[in-house]
């Protein structure tokens, strides 16, 4: 077509932003009942729905007997199947599941907020007798043994736990998954004297978010889980080890298109005047997509698709850690600009326009997370867990505000800083041990 | 005990719809209850557009929308994103692209402006496409090649189930038909599809209305009108006798097989769809659904089970034709054969006795939360929206759907039931081929 003429109106710029919306806590209360179970309800009237999260602690569990009371736990009381249960649940639109990790069982669920009586009631049927019938323990130890084989044959998994061991050596968080003879070994009576000794309401934290009246939603799980009782044993953990930097560990997987590279670095917790600062210095190095690790390994050199670093917080203490699936070919290089941009990083301060882009991201993000009820669920119960309650956030994005590029840079040194690394690779070593040897010192082991 | 029916709850989420002079289609749903947005713009292109000889590029093609664009700089679109608070991303399905940022509300504007400068054109340079065939390649590796059930069964069903190009090809792509992809080929692409007269702009939460068609129309007003392309016939006969195959995977401990079955045009036919996206949930929703009752928990010959609608598990975004899928994984030694006869078993036995007292309303309350929770993200709903603008143009639906399913009655899911035939079945077994 001729004679057409697009409207020439220059380059255009980007707009401003509007003025920022402050964060604003939503309302909620909390009450620690006679039982010693405290509920946290929060109000967030979206939609009709309501979010449940129970936090049991559950440290220093036996991991075999921990796994599978979580994958049986639903499965039978005194009174119901787990048919009846789940059916019972879904009736109210809702669901419930158990999960576990080194410091707490979790159970969580949601369903329409008319529900929300009914929901809790089936809740304290499981949570006071939870009867682990034989049959159905029986499927479900065949069903855990299988899916942990899937695992094993997953790379992040294997990863993941050749980095939890090199982190926390004998700390009980170095092993997180059982191995499937263990769970074999599991019989219900064992699981029967487990949920008595520690499935207890003493310390045990219940977050109810949604279309509730805060008040109300506590007097009704006050109703329906007051009569759970029973005082067992408590864990504490031992803080983590610091830790420790020494050679590469390669864990060699014959035949790997590709290298799984984690990177531990040290870290601190949500409270330490240190938090704030170390997650902005985070965000610069691999924590967001604008950061400079994804920036360079994968828009640069194309070396990975999806590059991340972030802060894990337990109970017993944080650690940084960065992931990335780099091409075989390329595992050398992809350490060598991964160490490069940490030492960078922790040696030179950040420029004043990257800090500024990492604060918006950390303030924008809140606001995001809280604005659904599963986030906010989510946040409370992570905060509840940890000792924190939601008014932290305002603090933490006070924190986030004010950091300064002195700030970030010195905890950049503090904790960045590619000597205080511990690294693990996952891959074929016989490929890709000469680039990563020409770099550090490499200790290889067969995969587990 | 008697079933006592809970009541549906719905939305209300108010709808605005406009077309702009360039035939670009927009939809505002404003909700102020939080201080953030979900802005989507969704393309009428996907998988099953690509040119023969090019599979993947409508994937590849997203990652290029991402690379610059008229007066964005490489990286400047992420920077712009984040540095407002946001976070964004972009998907490719059999029948749409989308790209999507969720942002705090102050951030409208800018986000406006990233995704007009592109739709007014990415920048496609030599450099920018070689790398992100390169990255597209590790997410491949990731995704697919270096783990155990790479690709099933969404990427290994459809050339069971299919004949044509279309419908059957890999969506991901191979590494020849990626690494011959070229500049001119993305700019031929983004020419024809990437039209304003075919793409919806979707805009939720924390808006003003008045202020919020004025901003549209500022920075989407004058991109060049291109009308959309004709859309071809994707039709394909139903399958009349049952198709089977099998393939090793290296890496996968334990077997696993999938199936599916042709459902009605879900556009077209919405009201004989809806009864299979209910059976599907019937059949595998949780503990105390059909199959999982008997094949899970009674049986023990799979240890894990899945159905859904759609390749991609998206029943209200795709078009004809798609399928209603069953997936399982089986212990060790585990007998595909005899969990399939069981699968046709079982919805013999549905078909022809029926739904118990009460079975159908619990499954309905819980797609009901289900339906609920993923609309409480305001940029679920800017996204579900968009696709039911472009494809059905009833955003709105989105408000009714969870009264819809609670109004599928028994008799409809037992006439869906009775069409799942082993003649009509396509299915996928994996075979595994890992040492441990």
């Amino acid at each position: 077509m001729t004679g057409t003429t697009i409207a020439s109106v220059g380059p255009r710029t980007l707009p401003p932003l509007g003025p920022t919306r402050k964060l604003k806590v939503p309302k909620q209360a909390e009450r620690t009942l006679r039982n010693g179970l405290t509920v946290i309800a929060v109000r967030r009237p979206a939609v009709p729905l309501v979010e449940l999260r129970l936090w049991v602690p559950f440290g220093r569990v036996h991991l075999a007997r921990g796994a599978m009371l979580s994958q049986t736990m639903l499965s039978g009381t005194d009174s119901m199947t787990s048919v009846q249960i789940a059916a019972e649940l879904q009736k109210v639109g809702g669901g419930l599941s158990a999960g576990v990790d080194p410091d707490r069982l979790m159970l969580s669920g949601a369903g329409l907020v008319t529900g929300l009586d009914r929901m809790l009631e089936l809740l304290a049927e499981v949570l006071t007798s939870a009867s682990y019938p034989s049959d159905e323990v029986a499927t479900e130890r065949d069903r855990l043994v299988d899916r942990i084989q899937v695992a094993q044959s997953q790379p992040a998994h294997l990863a993941r736990e050749a980095l939890l061991k090199r982190v926390y050596g004998r700390h009980p968080y170095a092993t997180q998954t059982p191995e499937p003879g263990q769970i074999r070994a599991v019989r219900p009576a064992a699981l029967r004297t487990l949920h008595a000794e520690r499935v207890h309401p003493v310390g045990a934290q219940l977050v109810l978010v949604g279309d509730v009246q805060p008040e109300k939603a506590l007097d009704a799980a006050e109703r329906a889980l007051g009569g759970w009782a029973g005082a067992g044993r408590t864990a504490d953990l031992p803080a983590i080890p610091p830790l420790e930097p020494g050679p590469l560990l390669l864990v060699d997987r014959p035949g790997s298109v590709q290298s799984s590279l984690r990177i531990a670095l040290p870290a601190v917790s949500r409270t330490d005047p240190d938090h704030a600062p170390l997650q902005l210095a985070n965000l610069i190095f691999g924590g967001y997509f604008s950061s400079r690790w994804v920036e360079n390994i994968r828009e640069d050199k194309g070396y990975t698709y999806g590059p991340h670093s972030g802060i894990e917080h337990s109970v017993a203490g944080s650690v940084l850690v960065a992931a990335a699936e780099v091409a075989t070919e390329v595992t050398g290089p992809a350490l060598l600009e991964t160490t490069y941009e940490l030492g960078r990083l922790a040696s030179l301060p950040p420029k004043p326009e990257e800090l500024e882009q990492a604060r918006q991201y950390a303030l924008g993000t809140l606001q995001l997370g809280m604005s659904t009820q599963a986030g906010l669920a989510a946040l409370t119960s992570a905060y509840a867990g940890n000792g924190l309650r939601l008014d932290f956030l305002a603090e933490y994005a006070a924190r986030l505000a004010k950091a300064s590029i002195d700030d970030v840079a010195q905890a950049a040194a503090r904790y960045l800083a590619p000597a205080r690394a511990a690294i693990v690779v996952l891959g074929d070593a016989e490929r890709v041990t000469p680039g990563l040897a020409a770099l550090t010192t490499v200790h290889t082991e067969p995969v587990s | 005990m008697t079933a006592r029916r809970s009541r549906i709850p719905a939305t209300k989420y108010p709808v605005e719809r406009f077309t702009l002079d360039n035939g670009l289609r927009v939809v505002l749903t404003p909700d102020r209850s939080a201080p953030v947005i979900g802005v989507a713009v969704v393309y009428d292109v996907g998988i099953r557009s690509e040119p023969e000889g090019r599979t993947g590029f409508a994937h590849l093609f997203e990652h290029l929308m991402f690379q610059g664009s008229e007066n964005l700089e490489k990286l400047a679109h992420f920077r712009h994103v984040q540095g407002a608070g946001g976070t964004f991303n972009g998907s490719t399905h059999l029948d749409y692209t989308d790209y999507f940022e969720t942002l705090p509300s102050n951030a409208l504007e800018r986000a406006l402006f990233l995704e007009a400068d592109r739709m007014r054109g990415p920048r496609l340079t030599e450099e920018n496409l070689r790398n992100q065939v390169d990255v597209v390649k590790e997410e491949i590796r990731v995704n697919v090649l270096n783990r155990p059930y790479g690709g099933f069964p969404w990427l290994t069903l459809p050339p069971v189930m299919f004949d044509t190009f279309p419908n059957a090809h890999d969506g991901y792509g191979s590494f020849d038909d990626l690494e011959s992809a070229t500049v001119a080929d993305a700019a031929d692409f983004f020419r024809r599809y990437y039209a304003s007269g075919n793409a919806v702009l979707a805009v939720s939460g924390d808006i003003d209305v008045a202020e919020a068609t004025e901003l549209v129309n500022r920075h989407f007003g004058d991109v060049p009108a291109r009308p959309a392309p004709e859309r071809p016939d994707f039709t394909e006969p139903d399958l009349t006798a049952e198709r089977r195959t099998a393939y090793t995977d290296a890496l996968a401990p334990l077997p696993a097989v999938a199936g599916a079955w042709r459902v009605p045009d879900p556009v077209t036919d919405f009201a004989g769809y809806l009864p299979y996206v209910v059976l599907a949930e019937v059949l595998t929703d949780g503990d105390a659904s059909r199959l999982v009752e008997r094949l899970v928990q009674r049986d023990r010959t799979v240890t894990s089970l899945g159905g859904y609608l759609g390749f991609m598990g998206d029943p209200f975004d795709v078009r004809d034709p798609t399928a209603l899928l069953l997936q399982a994984h089986l212990p060790p030694g585990g007998d595909v054969d005899k969990v399939l006869r069981t699968i046709d078993e079982e919805l013999d036995r549905l078909a022809s006795d029926g739904l118990t007292d009460g079975e159908l309303a619990r499954t309905q309350a819980r797609m009901a939360t289900h339906l609920l929770r993923d609309t409480d993200a305001v940029l679920g709903r800017a996204l579900r929206m968009a696709v039911l603008e472009q494809q059905r143009g009833e955003p709105g639906l989105l408000n009714e759907l969870p009264r819809l399913v609670g109004e599928v009655t028994e008799e409809q899911v037992r006439a869906a039931a009775a069409t799942l035939r082993p003649e009509r079945r396509a299915a996928i077994e994996v075979i595994a081929g890992g040492v441990r």
